[in-house]
């Protein structure tokens, strides 16, 4: 493993840890074979901090992020919150989704369009029995940005503009005073000028309320705009992870290297051909190595690494706030 | 001569509730080869304006102002030299692929399709020319045999791009081409298109809330705000150094990543784009503008010259020009 700390990173290690993946893997059944959507992650969330989990669709990030939410039971691994396992024992995952809250992309199509503001944002308090409910509501919608809280009440979702909408989902999740958002592309479907306006609201929550976040994402200027942390998945592991200054402007996975590289203003394009590969095929060795553009230039084999890129899997990235990748060859040539 | 000229051209939708002006007086020109890039938010009138270009707007809008095509005015043409311009001189390439193509059909039949219902092409010559679009496009030729469901999203893109194609038109129309689509796909198919509009002579007008992607694409670029163009200009100027406040808010959403400046500070903008029943007065964009002056709830802004071959409406860039 390469490591490269500085004392600036060495704070960063410091924020207790909240959520976390432990080896986690989840597999699924497709038409008869084994999908392997998550192979073997580990991803800690600290207190208070953002961080972005990036990649193409496919990867499995969003099956990560649902089991981090208790969706999905992991095949092996473990998810931890506070210190704990994860009790999947109904009672105790009813108590666990109070803490730790789903922001959907699309609120077009979360938001029952039959149901008034108020009416959605009270259906996470309804559940969990909290008192006061009105209040409840109308914090949670000025957290969220929408004041004051009663003008909205009465509102449907087809009343709102599209940033509107994200915030009434937003404050549907506020609700329950949750510890953690899990928010699924939260600006994919917004107008580009809406969507500065959702992230700087992350990022105010973040401040005010001390809330951790994961935010899901194949968008790398979102993590560059609030993420303390960003982790790359390519076909259910981490390839790539650490500080977000760090990752994103010294990439050392070529995967990483690659996503980066098409980027609209970027100078030299390396556009990977063909598609993301399928989770019930994973590749033997290095699981990018087909694809990897470090490999086919013939630069990996003048380091003398391709052999292992292609028959030895590189090590499983510890959940670490340290940059690091799993790459033989971003490893032997430092 | 241009291909494409737009004059004054207005849209406006009636319903029940009264008309509502989807684009307002909007006038532009596209040269054979050239690529412009029309960008804004939705409700800002740029799929509209799209879709008045073949006249494929329903029923209850009324276009005004003229479009000429190669020419020929559009308003004009009889429904039958409308069927031969659609596909064979100009297509579209409409955002969301995933709906586009008929899921019980195979691919090949259906590029194919425009070839034969234009008569371009026998049954024979047909499937050789599908599997010179696929191609094209970037895919096997078996790829012919496929249904829909078989694709991934990026391929289904590149099937309605082969379709676009199919008639060899002077002039493709592409609504939101990558939205939907992943980073690298996005690229895949960005650099294809780039390639078709350099190697085949094709004009493009290209669509996006994007300005980063249409600055890499085009040469020129159109900001529309309110059914209004507000910034016009060559796309490098228009995207590194936008005159109008607007233009400067879009360009500045998506960040570069690495530029200190939008690190742990997304941009964003204030406010809702307006209903276009009740558009405000003056200025369109006055209400959500960061440096609107008081004269900008009264003034009717026009498209004023802010540099070589670029315009824009606001008063400050007439203020400036006027000074120099």
């Amino acid at each position: 493993m390469t490591e490269t700390q500085t004392p600036a990173e060495a704070v960063e290690t410091s924020r207790p840890t909240l959520l976390e993946a432990r080896d986690l893997r989840v597999e699924f059944s497709s038409r008869g074979r084994r999908a392997r959507a998550v192979d073997g992650v580990n991803l800690a969330i600290g207190k208070g901090e953002i961080v972005a989990l990036v990649g193409e669709s496919g990867c499995g990030k969003t099956t990560l992020a649902r089991t981090l939410l208790g969706l999905e039971r992991p095949t092996a691994g473990e998810v931890r919150f506070d210190g704990a396992a994860l009790d999947y024992r109904a009672r105790a995952l009813k108590a666990y989704r109070r803490q730790v809250q789903l922001v959907l992309q699309d609120p077009m199509g979360s938001l029952n369009p039959r149901h008034t503001v108020y009416e959605a944002v009270a259906e996470g308090p309804r559940i969990h029995g909290l008192a006061d409910e009105r209040e409840v509501v109308s914090t949670a919608l000025s957290h969220a940005g929408l004041r004051p809280p009663d003008r909205f009440f009465l509102r449907h979702p087809h009343e709102l503009s599209g940033g509107q909408r994200q915030r009434v989902v937003i404050a549907g999740a506020l609700a329950l005073d949750p510890k953690v958002l899990i928010a699924d592309e939260p600006v994919a479907s917004l107008d580009a000028s809406v969507r500065g306006e959702i992230l700087a609201l992350l990022l105010r929550l973040r401040a005010e309320l001390g809330l951790s976040a994961l935010v899901v994402t194949h968008d790398l200027g979102l993590a560059w705009n609030i993420a303390d942390r960003v982790a790359v998945m390519y076909l259910g592991r981490i390839v790539e992870s650490g500080p977000v200054e760090q990752v994103l402007t010294a990439p050392r996975h070529p995967y990483t290297q690659a996503l980066l590289s098409v980027l609209p203003e970027s100078p030299e394009r390396v556009v990977l051909t063909g598609e993301p590969p399928d989770p019930t095929r994973i590749p033997g060795g290095c699981r990018f190595h087909a694809r990897c553009q470090v490999l086919a230039s013939g630069r990996a084999a003048e380091a003398g690494v391709d052999g292992r890129c292609r028959s030895e899997p590189p090590a499983v990235l510890p959940a670490d706030a340290v940059a690091r990748a799993a790459c033989h060859y971003a490893e032997v040539t430092g | 001569m241009s291909l494409l000229e737009l004059d004054d051209v207005s849209v406006t939708y009636r319903i029940a509730a009264g008309e509502v002006p989807a684009v307002r007086g909007v006038s532009l020109t596209l040269d054979s080869g050239a690529a412009l890039g029309v960008a804004g938010e939705s409700g800002s009138g740029k799929s509209t304006l799209a879709m008045a270009l073949l006249r494929l707007l329903p029923g209850d809008a009324r276009v005004d102002g003229r479009i000429l095509l190669g020419g020929e005015d559009i308003a004009a043409m009889k429904w039958g030299r409308l069927r031969a311009v659609r596909w064979a001189e100009a297509s579209i390439v409409f955002q969301g692929a995933q709906h586009g193509l008929n899921p019980v059909r195979r691919i090949g039949d259906q590029i194919a399709e425009p070839l034969l219902v234009h008569g371009l092409a026998k049954p024979e010559g047909a499937r050789k020319r599908v599997t010179e679009l696929l191609e094209q496009v970037g895919l096997p030729a078996w790829r012919a045999r496929s249904y829909p469901h078989e694709l991934s999203g990026g391929q289904r893109q590149r099937v309605m791009i082969a379709m676009a194609l199919a008639c060899s038109p002077r002039l493709i129309i592409a609504d939101e081409p990558t939205t939907a689509l992943d980073v690298m796909v996005q690229a895949q198919v960005l650099t294809l298109i780039k390639e078709l509009v350099a190697e085949h002579g094709i004009s493009l007008i290209m669509i996006s809330h994007d300005l980063s992607v249409l600055a890499d694409v085009c040469d020129q670029l159109a900001v529309m705000y309110a059914g209004r163009v507000v910034e016009h200009g060559p796309s490098a100027q228009v995207f590194h150094d936008p005159r109008h406040p607007y233009a400067k808010a879009l360009a500045a959403a998506f960040p570069t990543v690495g530029d200190p400046a939008s690190r742990m500070a997304p941009k964003g903008l204030g406010g809702d784009p307006p209903d276009p029943m009740q558009l405000p007065t003056g200025c369109a964009f006055h209400p959500r503008c960061p440096v609107a002056l008081p004269e900008c709830a009264s003034t009717d802004v026009e498209l004023w010259p802010a540099g070589p071959g670029r315009v824009a409406a606001c008063v400050h860039v007439r203020a400036k020009e006027d000074a120099s």
